[in-house]
């Protein structure tokens, strides 16, 4: 993906076209450290990280690591005590704090909506801080309730306390991408949601951020939720990244016992669950007829060896986004994928819930 | 109950009910902004959170007879006197409520303000005072209740009022004379009262609140 090299992009001059065109900001932290005033030891230790333009990285974690004041180096809530960031090609602090946060989503997991004013206007707040003209914050508003799935003409008049926590949070999410900014920081943005509504909303911030590409820094402790929507992990731990590498590179080839423990690497059913069906199918049988039970690439094997305990059939059908079959997964193709690394899963071990 | 006094000087009730009414507005209206001054002092820096409140409850106890009588050898009697005596006595409830108002604010509704690029003083006017305004607003009804009260004392300075008329009517004594003050006074703070009432149910949280209910 190409990025502005010349001077960032002019969000006031972005028309508000239909969403979809925004694009991602390149990151750079550059031997980042930051020591708070009271502490000697580090809460982020040197740590320099490149993320590409509209990639989707999700720093994983215990409390404590570090990786919510690497967050907030980047919009400067929190200053660095030595190093420093750049995005795209502007340091952080070229700008002023807050013409700097202009251009950065922001969602927090108190989702931090003003409970004094109507949807619209949360949603509203970027804009009119950047002086748009009123029809076209009106316009935007609607589209972007519309993207998070809230019909404006049921939500935009409602206040905020009228929310369920999960509608609450895709109020936070519209309102972060309200001026379609290039860099969007996230910090446990669904961690006080339950299950049911927390997958739902994983799935649809995937779906928004494959459609819009900002790049996006997430913080979880959640190793499940890190899976699931990273393309990239940076695991942490008293301030340094001891891993940085894709899902699936982590779960298969952690750094250390350290990675290994945090992401269940060596329990069976924990790698089930974090394996894509996509990365173990292997090419369909042609001849042997297909398969009746269907499953999605982007599920996860576990998901996979159940439909298989379901159904009695030991070969599944593996569908692309839109439905059409792609490949095929069978149990020893499950089997294969599991056991590439660990030879046997010690048994032993605990299957320790992170 | 004598109530000839009133019956036969109903204007002249009124009009001091007027002036004593425009007198204790006068005393909000500088002992508000002084008293936000100090409110948001004592809230943003923490270390004189106590040394403000402490003071201001202080000054509170200092008896309003006592106060008058300290401030008469400097500034004389009348208006300037009663005035610093009023101001001084609402303190205690602004400034108390301001900063229970503020500080009852979720700090994580101001970390998203400030993420999402408003500066200081967008901040404050735009998300801070509005959702601290119904506890402020209840600190200014206690504060002019209580300036209505106090205000019938600075009477006795000549400063007017219906404190005027009522200790006239103890130098005279004619009972009816302060009756009709108090009953007059009576009914300035409970109409004062209902009106600020109305008040809090018009500020932006209130609004919010009646529509999640409703």
């Amino acid at each position: 993906m190409c990025r502005p090299r010349t001077a960032a992009v002019r969000y006031d001059q972005v028309t508000s076209g239909t969403a979809g065109t925004t694009g991602g900001s390149e990151i750079r932290l550059e031997q980042l450290t930051k020591i708070y005033g009271h502490s000697d030891r580090p809460a982020v230790d040197n740590v320099s990280l490149t993320i590409e333009p509209g990639e989707f990285v999700v720093l994983l974690g215990p409390s404590g690591c570090g990786k919510t004041t690497l967050l907030k180096m980047v919009n400067r809530i929190h200053e660095p005590t030595s190093g420093r960031i750049m995005i795209d090609d502007t340091e952080v602090h070229q700008l002023p704090a807050s013409q700097l946060r202009r251009r950065i989503g922001y969602v927090i997991q108190q989702t931090g909506l003003f409970p004094h004013m109507r949807i619209e206007d949360n949603v509203a707040t970027v804009p009119k801080l950047l002086r748009w003209d009123k029809g076209r914050i009106r316009q935007r508003v609607r589209e972007l309730l519309e993207l998070v799935g809230l019909p404006p003409e049921k939500y935009a008049r409602r206040y905020p306390m009228q929310l369920s926590g999960g509608e609450q949070q895709r109020v936070g999410l519209a309102r972060a991408l309200a001026a379609e900014p290039t860099t969007m920081l996230m910090d446990e943005p669904f961690g006080a949601l339950d299950a049911i509504t927390r997958t739902r909303l994983q799935d649809e911030l995937k779906r928004i951020h494959r459609q819009l590409r900002p790049t996006t820094l997430f913080v979880t402790h959640d190793i499940d939720e890190a899976v699931r929507l990273a393309d990239r992990i940076v695991v942490m731990r008293n301030g340094r990244v001891v891993q940085f590498a894709t899902p699936l590179e982590i779960v298969t080839d952690p750094a250390d016992d350290f990675v290994a423990d945090l992401v269940g690497a060596n329990d069976v059913l924990r790698r089930m669950s974090l394996i894509p069906v996509a990365s173990a199918a292997s090419a369909r049988a042609r001849d042997s007829g297909e398969p009746s039970e269907q499953i999605s690439g982007s599920a996860f094997l576990r998901e996979a060896l159940g439909r298989m305990v379901e159904s009695g059939q030991d070969r599944l059908t593996v569908v692309d986004e839109d439905g059409h079959p792609d490949s095929e997964l069978s149990l020893d193709d499950i089997r294969r994928a599991v056991g590439e690394e660990s030879e046997i899963p010690a048994p032993h071990r605990a299957a320790g819930d992170h | 109950m004598d109530l000839r006094y009133l019956r036969e000087n109903t204007d002249v009730v009124w009009e001091k009910m007027l002036e004593h009414l425009s007198l204790s507005l006068t005393a909000l209206a500088i002992a508000l902004p002084l008293a936000i001054v100090l409110g948001v002092l004592a809230t943003r820096v923490r270390w004189l959170t106590t040394p403000i409140v402490t003071a201001v409850s202080i000054l509170y106890t200092i008896p309003s007879f006592a106060f008058m009588a300290f401030l008469i050898p400097e500034f004389g009697i009348g208006r300037q006197p009663a005035m610093i005596v009023l101001v001084t006595y609402a303190q205690l409830f602004l400034v108390r409520n301001i900063v229970a108002g503020l500080k009852s604010v979720d700090p994580s509704i101001l970390e998203a303000a400030r993420g999402l690029g408003m500066n200081e003083a967008q901040l404050f006017w735009k998300v801070w005072l509005p959702l601290a305004t119904p506890v402020i607003v209840a600190g200014i009804r206690t504060a002019l209740l209580a300036i209505i009260a106090m205000a019938t004392l600075i009477g006795y300075i000549n400063a007017g009022g219906l404190g005027e008329l009522m200790f006239a009517g103890i130098g005279r004594d004619y009972p009816s004379q302060v009756l009709a003050g108090v009953i007059a006074v009576a009914a300035l703070a409970t109409v004062t009262d209902l009106v600020m009432r109305a008040l809090e149910l018009l500020t932006p949280v209130a609004r919010a609140r009646r529509h999640a209910a409703g």
